[in-house]
């Protein structure tokens, strides 16, 4: 009962404090964010009054104490659910803001104009459906790998409702027109606090749980999370060091100025990209691919390569996002370097992650799982190849500040990031709820085909649109005019929106049949259907060549029995080759 | 020290002593798993995710 009281006062007085701020506010969208963290003090204190009632005295009552046999599931289920939730909501957002930028008559008003939506679907997809799936796969992971439960059970329910604190107070932000103005760091200083408290309990839960390990060595993936934490929290806490104008406000002042605050901004940047979009996803990459293969690894070495390439390499990489600016010519030729350099690793993964299903290709086609996975490696491999040849100063010079750089991030984005987060989805969910199957492996493959057409919409009309920005910008006439004025450009590639907006339709209806299949699955129903893949069986074949039947088979083979070799049954699954 | 006299002389340390520790502990952590011996232990970890049905 004291517990339940400290906790009952622990949530009056954050609903107090926030009340106090909210009427204290020197400007109004501070005073709105606020009235929502009171809200969510709110929602926290009624649930823990209503669990003293039903939950926790019952189990105090009884003792029960939480079966150490069984995993600690609970926030990775809550964690699935908001994968999908949030990835309809970023997808649904994207679509919208492509379609306004084809059509600007939909920036009707300033709340749902392309300035403030354009890193709600950013937050949305990278943070919200990103950040969740890789929270949930990794306690998920984490747990399997060392054979461990989670840590710290009550902190990885507060990281799990403390990271959609975050989410809703990013996005409500966004609209209200609260940002600092960093690209994937906009939120306001106090968001960023929130989100570090967040995440310091992510990082204690995660290598709690590998400390309190029973498996002596820590599985490749888990290293890969481990990276991913620690390098976000680094990089969230450094571009994130602000001056508030006040403590009742939503404005701050960055420390960092100029070139060095480009900089600083970058390396968090292209490290968002290396660590948490890169690292984290290759996580589920070294658990997932292997499980539903049912194969290890082609190479654990390989793995391990990759690991010490990727963290050594990427985080000089961010100065390739400010060629021919003022940052000093030395630091871009670096930042390419490392970029180029990077090709190699990446593509080392991939093969890695391809080479897996070395002896058991046949999944590909059976399988609409193991085929999201390997499209999600090709679109990884397509992905740091498309990077780091970008990266390159002269290529640079064509395709920055074009649409080509869209097209690249969501060739990543979508294609290797979402591809890979909708295969562990889909392996995850009927584990999880302890369900036969999916509802549908036929909608699995539906799910495949719209997202990878939604895709190549996508990136083959960006390219062409970047490309045709690129020069028609840089166009000179004979008198050293440039050609085209800037409204010329954004005309001639009208087209090329249109077709984007078509790839994120296809590419969101994959995502609503996604989330009509997971919600399905959990509520247990199962699809009537026919299988994606049955070896052919015939009972009238299936007897011996005798008599009559055997007259009447083709004479090639009646006629020439010895000269025909023995017929082979189906080749026997191949042993596992071992991992060098 | 003047502030460019410590910008230059970091910058030095940087892209030579830094880089050489950089580069031979990159080598080493990478050469790590082939060091003889090595292998079973790689196999072994590769299976590890195998060797029970971890659902529950």
């Amino acid at each position: 009962m004291d517990t339940v009281l400290a906790r009952a006062g622990v949530w009056l007085a954050a609903i107090l404090i926030a009340i106090v701020a909210s009427a204290m506010a020197i400007d109004q969208p501070f005073a709105i964010q606020m009235i929502i963290v009171a809200l969510a003090a709110f929602a926290g204190l009624c649930v823990t009054l209503s669990r003293t009632d039903y939950d926790a005295v019952a189990r105090g009552i009884l003792r029960a104490p939480a079966d150490p046999g069984q995993y600690d599931d609970d926030p990775i289920r809550w964690g699935m659910i908001a994968t999908v939730f949030w990835g309809m909501a970023g997808f649904l957002a994207g679509l919208y803001i492509a379609l306004e930028l084809a059509f600007p008559v939909l920036n009707f008003s300033e709340y749902v104009n392309f300035g403030r939506l354009r890193p709600l679907h950013t937050s949305a997809v990278i943070f919200a459906f990103g950040g969740n799936a890789l929270i949930a796969t990794s306690f998920y992971v984490v747990q399997r790998t060392c054979r461990a439960r989670l840590a710290f059970p009550g902190l990885a329910r507060f990281v799990f409702w403390g990271y959609q604190l975050f989410i809703v107070l990013a996005a409500s932000g966004y609209l209200l027109g609260i940002t600092q103005g960093k690209e994937y760091a906009e939120p306001e200083w106090y968001t960023d606090w929130w989100l570090t408290i967040v995440w310091l309990s992510y990082a204690a839960v995660f290598v709690g749980t590998i400390v309190r390990r029973t498996e002596p060595h820590i599985y490749v993936a888990n290293w890969f999370y481990l990276g991913f934490i620690l390098t976000v929290a680094m990089l969230h806490v450094v571009n994130n060091l602000d001056v508030p104008v006040s403590f009742v406000g939503s404005r701050s002042f960055p420390l960092f100025g100029g070139v060095q605050g480009a900089l600083v901004q970058w390396w968090y940047g292209h490290n968002a990209v290396g660590f948490f979009l890169t690292a984290g996803f290759l996580a589920m990459m070294y658990y997932f691919v292997p499980k539903q293969a049912e194969r290890p690894i082609y190479s654990y070495r390989l793995s391990i390569i990759h690991f010490w390439a990727l963290i050594f390499l990427y985080i000089w990489a961010g100065p390739h996002h400010l060629h021919y600016t003022a940052l000093p010519d030395w630091a871009q030729t670096l930042g390419m370097v490392f970029s180029l350099m990077l090709w190699m690793p990446s593509w080392g993964g991939m093969i890695n992650g391809l080479m897996t299903l070395n002896g058991a290709w046949d999944k590909v086609r059976t399988d609409p799982i193991i085929r999201m996975m390997v499209m999600a490696l090709a679109f990884y491999g397509m992905a740091t190849f498309e990077g780091p040849m970008m990266s390159i100063k002269s290529v640079n010079s064509l395709s920055h500040y074009t649409d080509w750089t869209i097209g690249h991030v969501h060739s990543g984005a979508l294609g290797w990031n979402g591809m890979i987060t909708f295969a562990a989805i889909y392996y995850l969910v009927p584990r999880l709820w302890q369900r036969e199957r999916l509802y549908s492996l036929r909608w699995v493959n539906w799910h495949f085909w719209l997202a990878t057409v939604g895709i190549v919409f996508y990136a083959s009309s960006m390219w062409v649109a970047g490309i045709t920005q690129g020069l028609m910008w840089r166009e000179y006439g004979a008198d050293g005019y440039l050609v085209n004025t800037f409204a010329e450009t954004v005309a001639a590639v009208h087209p090329m929106f249109v077709l984007r907006a078509v790839g994120g339709l296809l590419y969101l209806t994959g995502g609503a049949i996604m989330a009509a299949n997971v919600w399905l699955t959990i509520v247990g129903r199962l699809r009537d259907e026919v299988p994606m893949h049955q070896a052919a069986y015939d009972p009238e074949k299936d007897r011996p060549l005798t008599g009559g039947l055997a007259r009447q088979l083709p004479a090639r083979v009646t006629e020439q029995p010895g000269a025909e070799p023995a017929p082979q049954p189906i080749l026997p699954a191949p042993e596992l080759e071992p991992a060098e | 020290m003047s502030l460019h006299s410590t910008y230059e002389a970091l910058r030095h340390f940087a892209d030579s002593w830094a880089l050489m520790a950089m580069t031979g502990l990159f080598g080493l952590l990478a050469l790590w798993p082939f060091r003889p011996g090595a292998s079973t232990r790689n196999e072994h970890a590769a299976r590890m995710i195998f060797e029970s049905d971890d659902h529950d």
